[in-house]
């Protein structure tokens, strides 16, 4: 059955702006995984601190008269303090302590992590939902397929190439990517070698952290900011890492857009199904390959 | 020994007096009513939290005696009342659990926002004898596929809400051919668009439907579902969500033309007015699961209600705050009547036995205990349509439907009914 350009140009268009949101959620905590081998069930709770904060922050700019186009600006300031704020105060103040323990009982530590911060939230932001539309409708809209989208979603798909780009430049082409690369391929060689790897794991937390609230800040005004959005996001990273590989940033990339463009499609033509879209590439692609697409290579120790 | 004064004397008579009267009052235990509503989640700040604010609002006032009419004794037939509040958060397993504990320590049990819950509760409070009413939850099945002694719903269900928009929608726009659905994928959105779909197609036989849309509950993105609904070419949209999803709905269908390219129906979007206002598009057709909020007819008991929320909360009263009232008035109705004139309390028994086929007053209007053998309440349902004045949304050309009109009969189920062309 051939379909009409009317119609596939929106199904790509949809699929490709879900699989950005999904892949700036995604990478931060495939990175994690990467470099920590920590299933971090808190990065939700940090997506979720992000949308509040942008919230707040971007809240109170635009309710003080200053200039709406700063509003963005806002946005990327609430990913960067909760980045560089709640990371390394959970990195610091408990994951180091940890180190060395079971997978296990790390994913059971970051998920009470995650259910303090769900409390916290309402404590600090309250149960009642929060707007932010403003950034949403500012950029105006186009035409595709007759359609008429958002060019907000264009941005988002920029903001997260150039995430993409920048994370993957970061790693593989500057001197502290390299002692990442080199604290992943062998955590006891790179001690032995001199690199602290105590500052990497640090590091590495506070990028995620950041990456994860960068993905909640730029989501908070196109959704109704609610208790709970962290639930909802950290199982979709999951899946998405786990179809990619966990820790491979490639994977996370193109494990997003697997699935948002089987989503669109599903959407579109299957709506029924569209509730098992996701779980049906994760089963489909862990079939053929168990360990994710792109699953790192792990060196055999003697 | 030196006389006592009279000072002395007056003092040690009140003395006497007020030792007397404190077994008096220690004598009349409270009636504690468990109230379970969402207080975190997603559902706590559209539903939960409104909800208790009214039952605390409600109590309180009830205990001060300062309610109108006909609710003007205190508290339940004089006594008062204490809640024991908790969150229904955590799904059906933990509301059981939960409820094994609340029922020892409570003497009526009123709560249950989610359908889900409903269901799950329902058979456990009559396994546990414990006076249940349920007051939010929309789903008709409670009562249609099993009967109860000790469960009631002063709420009407989730059919009247979708009868009574298809019956606007066919009114306002009789030309209508074609129908699509937005809803949230669990028993709410599904029964939702089921209803809708079916009352469409009894009362435009030939109706084409388009797409039925049914995304995870609080997926809180849609753009590939607006893209298809666009594309749908159907002349209106029916969805049932609520809070996030719905909040999120408006926000990005409205920008992309999805209420001015369709007629949209949102049959639970009352409680999206006091936070989204004037983001609502004109023309979009409005339900509350009944005639509350904006809908409640001009009484004494709404307006009480109205005010004294409005100047303690400072936001208007939706509908989940005027059914928890709705529940607690119609609790204390029944208490009243199973009282009588007596003096002793009633017990359980003869309460249940004055709550089957009452009919009470609520700040919604009149309320008939009318399904469910006398168990399930049927109101009169309001429909209107949003409408952008003066910098503020307002809730235009309301129609309202009577009871028995958008209701099935007692003892046929939903599905049939609407099935069978909405027969008497």
């Amino acid at each position: 059955m051939s379909l009409p350009m009317s119609s596939i140009l929106p199904i790509a268009f949809d699929g490709i702006a879900y699989a950005s949101w999904l892949f700036l959620i995604s990478a931060g905590l495939t990175l994690i995984y990467g470099v920590m081998h920590i299933l971090n069930v808190a990065h939700g709770s940090l997506y979720a601190l992000g949308a509040y904060a942008a919230c707040s922050l971007a809240g109170a700019w635009l309710g003080g008269g200053l200039p709406a186009a700063g509003s963005f600006a806002m946005l990327l300031l609430a990913a960067i303090l909760v980045g560089s704020l709640v990371g390394p105060l959970i990195e610091r103040g408990l994951l180091q302590w940890m180190y060395g323990k079971d997978e296990v009982v790390l994913v059971l530590i970051t998920y009470a992590v995650f259910l303090i911060m769900e409390d916290v939230i309402k404590l600090v932001w309250g149960v009642d939902s929060l707007l932010l539309p403003e950034p949403y409708a500012l950029p105006g809209t186009f035409q595709l397929g007759g359609l008429l989208y958002p060019v907000y979603n264009v941005l988002l798909i920029a903001l997260a190439l150039a995430t993409g780009l920048a994370v993957a430049w970061a790693l593989y082409r500057t001197r502290q990517g390299k002692v990442l690369l080199a604290v992943i391929h062998d955590r006891e060689m790179s001690m032995a070698m001199g690199i602290n790897v105590s500052r990497v794991y640090l590091a590495t937390f506070a990028v995620g952290a950041t990456l994860a609230a960068l993905g909640g800040a730029f989501t908070a005004p196109t959704i109704a900011v609610t208790p709970g959005i962290g639930v909802e996001v950290i199982v979709l990273a999951f899946a998405v890492v786990v179809i990619g590989g966990l820790g491979s940033l490639g994977g996370a990339a193109l494990g997003a857009l697997l699935v948002g463009l089987v989503r669109s499609a599903t959407v579109h033509y299957w709506p029924e199904a569209e509730l098992f879209s996701i779980y049906a590439v994760m089963a489909m692609v862990l079939i053929a390959r168990p360990k994710g697409l792109f699953a790192a290579q792990e060196a055999r120790k003697i | 020994m030196r006389p006592l004064s009279s000072f002395g004397l007056r003092a040690a008579l009140a003395a006497f007096v007020f030792l007397l009267a404190v077994p008096a009052s220690l004598a009349q235990q409270p009636i504690k009513v468990g109230i379970v509503t969402f207080l975190s989640g997603p559902a706590a700040g559209p539903f939960g939290i409104p909800a208790r604010n009214a039952a605390e609002l409600t109590a309180e006032l009830l205990n001060a005696g300062t309610v109108p009419a006909p609710y003007t004794q205190k508290g339940f037939g004089g006594t008062p009342i204490e809640l024991v509040i908790i969150d229904e958060a955590g799904g059906p397993q933990k509301q059981v659990a939960e409820y094994r504990n609340l029922v020892p320590r409570v003497d009526i049990v009123i709560g249950y926002i989610s359908s889900g819950d409903c269901l799950a509760i329902a058979p456990v409070a009559e396994e546990q004898k414990k006076l249940t009413v349920l007051f939010d939850c929309g789903t008709p099945r409670i009562f249609e596929d099993a009967s109860y002694k000790h469960v009631f719903r002063t709420g009407p269900t989730g059919t009247m809400d979708n009868v009574s928009v298809a019956l606007y929608l066919v009114e306002r726009t009789p030309n209508v051919k074609s129908i699509a659905g937005l809803n949230q994928n669990y028993a709410w959105g599904q029964d939702s668009w089921a209803d809708f779909e079916n009352a469409m197609k009894t009362l435009k036989p030939g109706i084409e439907v388009k797409t039925s849309q049914m995304p995870k509950l609080f997926a809180g993105q849609f753009g590939a579902e607006i893209t298809t609904l666009l594309g749908s070419g159907a002349e209106v949209i029916h969805s049932s969500m609520w809070g996030g999803d719905l909040e999120g709905l408006v926000l990005q269908g409205a920008p992309r033309g999805l209420f001015e390219k369709h007629k949209v129906v949102l049959s639970a979007g009352e409680p999206a007015i006091n936070r989204l206002g004037t983001r609502i598009p004109d023309g979009t057709i409005l339900g509350a699961r009944g005639p509350f909020g904006p809908f409640a007819p001009d009484t004494d008991l709404a307006r009480w209600l109205k005010t004294t929320y409005q100047d303690r909360y400072h936001v208007p009263p939706n509908y989940a705050s005027f059914k928890m009232t709705q529940a607690i008035l119609g609790v204390k109705a029944a208490y009243e009547k199973a009282k009588g004139n007596g003096k002793e309390a009633p017990d359980q028994d003869k309460i249940i036995a004055a709550l089957e086929n009452l009919t009470f007053q609520g700040p919604g209007g009149p309320v008939k205990m009318a399904l469910g053998k006398g168990h399930q309440a049927i109101m009169d349902a309001a429909v209107g349509t949003t409408k952008v004045e003066g910098g503020e949304l307002k809730i235009v050309d309301i129609a309202r439907y009577s009871a028995a009109k958008v209701n099935p009969p007692d003892g046929v189920k939903s599905e049939a009914w609407i099935k069978s062309g909405l027969k008497k």
